[in-house]
């Protein structure tokens, strides 16, 4: 019997760089498959929404100007960084979920492995989906993909830290922002994740992690004028329409993806096709 | 010069005069400053905010990279700041270096601005490092322009020294050089002044030698317009205006970006000086970025989503 006092953990937002809590001061409850207690995790917002978004806007042309070999290596860092936590996100999720270690441990595993593979992407995106287009002129025509600007993301909420990646890296990595809204059951591997990112030397605005409820902040992402692009992956079909009225207002680009590909790096980026005269 | 029967323009008396202020009490000050801020501002409120704000507006570009070209286009957003909605405000003056008054005045009155004033820093801003007979011929050539204010700095290497009467000296000459032709208002430059005491005796000294404004800083120091110096600025208005029945303007400059900010100082203005102070003639904000952020925000509560700064001119 350890006379130990229990160290609960406080799970804050992730915004900037930094991990206020929520400007609401709103928080829900999360429980154990067994109906017991875990955590408080912050309710998000829609001014903890905007304030991620202007953190993110004001990050993106900075990201956007590193080198895509660092940017390769930042997402590179993010794995390792995670898999020397891997326990404890096996932990966290055998704790939320209730699924066995295995599997969990598997889950953890494959996220490191995903972030590793999407690392991989960074400097190979402008040769794969860039062109050196032929044209009647003394001139080089070339089209290389370019980011989109602030992206919005919503999480699937199973698997709760892999799903989370894939609604991360793909975005960041062609030089985009991000702002996402993790899992709603299962936050507490976005939040440690979190921890993670702050140590990966990701420039402080380029990733933010909001945690709450989904119906209520995919609104305000839709028509929020200030976000480019919104990955909808996460979010239950029954709200697509509504969604995808909302951000046609503003043309925003708005996609939903079932699986892992370079399509999904892609669909957030923009072509950008330069003339260069020859022989300057 | 009268000096509201206060000082007789004598070193002694002004001694005098500055030795009766009563003291600052910096927690309590910082405290009160820090609970204003957390006042929640509704709706309704907050439209007659933002409005009010941008009315409030002192449009600012103090570069040495200044054109023509960039005054005129501040002058043409002072006078219409978002040009696809005619209900927002013209802002209460452009703020501009000397050899730019004349090129703001004229553009102001082409395009419909006659109503919206030209401020110019003057007296060597923003150290204060020169001769008299400079700053007067720097104040004069701004008012030859046209200048309808004048922002002047005081000379703080003199007031940390002690020489109250030097300073005090140098306002009323401004002050009886711009006479009914331009307000003046007087820069402290908060941020080098050290202490709220300072502060205190700086509004006191200002306002005594005739001050239509009293203003925080130049934009060029930090920390410049922080929520406790204006909050002890306003104090200080409102114990002027009880001992001489005059009202003497604030205005608080550098470091208010936001709309949240400006909406902060308009809470310290009403709950310390009080709503008579709600009006442009009294209560004025130095500030560049600021305006597009209450635009945006104006547009969010017509709108009922979220601004991008794409919709607004960049300046």
């Amino acid at each position: 019997m350890s006379n130990r006092i229990d160290v609960k953990k406080t799970y804050k937002l992730f915004i900037n760089g930094a991990f206020p809590r929520t400007e609401s001061g709103r928080t829900y409850e999360i429980k154990n498959a067994k109906g017991g207690f875990i955590a408080n995790p912050c309710l998000a917002s829609r001014k903890d929404l905007k304030d991620a978004v202007v953190a993110a806007r004001a990050a993106q042309s900075g990201w956007n100007k590193a080198s895509a070999y660092n940017k390769g290596q930042i997402l590179y860092r993010i794995a390792e960084m995670l898999e020397g936590r891997r326990a404890q996100f096996v932990d966290e999720i055998v704790g939320v979920t209730g699924v066995t270690k295995a599997k969990a441990d598997k889950e953890v595993i494959d996220s490191v492995d995903r972030l590793v593979w999407y690392a991989g992407w960074s400097d190979k995106l402008s040769s794969l989906s860039g062109a050196l287009n032929p044209v009647a002129g003394p001139y080089y025509n070339f089209t290389v993909p370019e980011s989109m600007g602030v992206i919005a993301a919503i999480a699937p909420e199973m698997p709760s830290l892999l799903g989370l990646i894939d609604s991360i890296a793909p975005i960041i990595v062609g030089g985009n922002t991000v702002v996402v809204l993790a899992s709603t059951k299962a936050p507490l591997s976005a939040m440690s994740f979190a921890e993670v990112i702050a140590t990966s030397d990701v420039p402080a605005g380029v990733i933010n992690i909001l945690t709450g409820k989904k119906d209520e902040i995919a609104p305000w992402m839709a028509s929020h004028m200030d976000i480019d692009g919104f990955d909808i992956s996460g979010l239950g079909a029954k709200s697509h329409g509504a969604v995808r009225i909302a951000g046609a207002e503003n043309l925003k680009r708005i996609y939903s993806f079932k699986s892992a590909d370079p399509g999904r790096i892609l669909a957030f980026l923009e072509n950008k096709t330069v003339w260069h005269p020859i022989g300057l | 010069m009268s000096f509201y029967g206060l000082v007789d323009g004598s070193q002694a008396s002004l001694k005098k005069y500055l030795a009766a202020l009563s003291g600052v009490d910096q927690t309590g000050a910082d405290a009160r400053a820090a609970m204003l801020a957390t006042r929640s501002i509704k709706i309704t409120s907050k439209r007659w905010a933002i409005d009010t704000a941008i009315s409030m507006v002192d449009l600012t570009t103090l570069e040495g990279a200044d054109t023509p070209g960039k005054v005129q286009a501040l002058c043409a957003k002072a006078v219409r700041p978002d040009p696809t909605d005619s209900s927002v405000p013209s802002v209460g003056a452009v703020c501009v270096y000397n050899d730019m008054v004349a090129v703001a005045r004229k553009h102001l009155d082409l395009i419909g601005g006659a109503h919206v004033g030209v401020a110019a820093v003057s007296t060597a801003f923003p150290s204060g490092r020169a001769s008299m007979p400079v700053k007067i011929q720097d104040t004069q050539d701004a008012l030859d322009a046209g200048a309808s204010e004048i922002d002047m700095v005081i000379d703080r290497g003199a007031f940390l020294s002690g020489d109250y009467i030097g300073v005090f000296n140098e306002i009323v000459q401004i002050r009886e050089l711009c006479g009914s032709r331009a307000h003046l208002k007087v820069i402290f430059e908060t941020g080098e002044l050290v202490t709220y005491d300072n502060v205190r005796k700086a509004s006191f000294l200002a306002m005594a030698a005739g001050a239509d404004f009293i203003k925080t800083s130049t934009g060029k120091v930090a920390p410049a317009a922080t929520a406790p110096v204006v909050l002890v600025m306003l104090e200080a208005v409102r114990d002027f205006y009880q001992m001489t029945q005059t009202r003497i303007g604030v205005k608080p400059a550098g470091g208010i970006r936001n709309t949240k900010d400006a909406i902060k100082q308009l809470v310290l203005v009403n709950e310390t000086a009080g709503p008579e102070w709600l009006t442009p003639a009294l209560f004025r904000i130095g500030a560049s970025a600021l305006l597009n952020d209450l635009l945006m925000q104006r547009m969010k509560l017509d709108d009922g989503y979220y601004a991008s700064p794409q919709y607004v001119t960049i300046d």
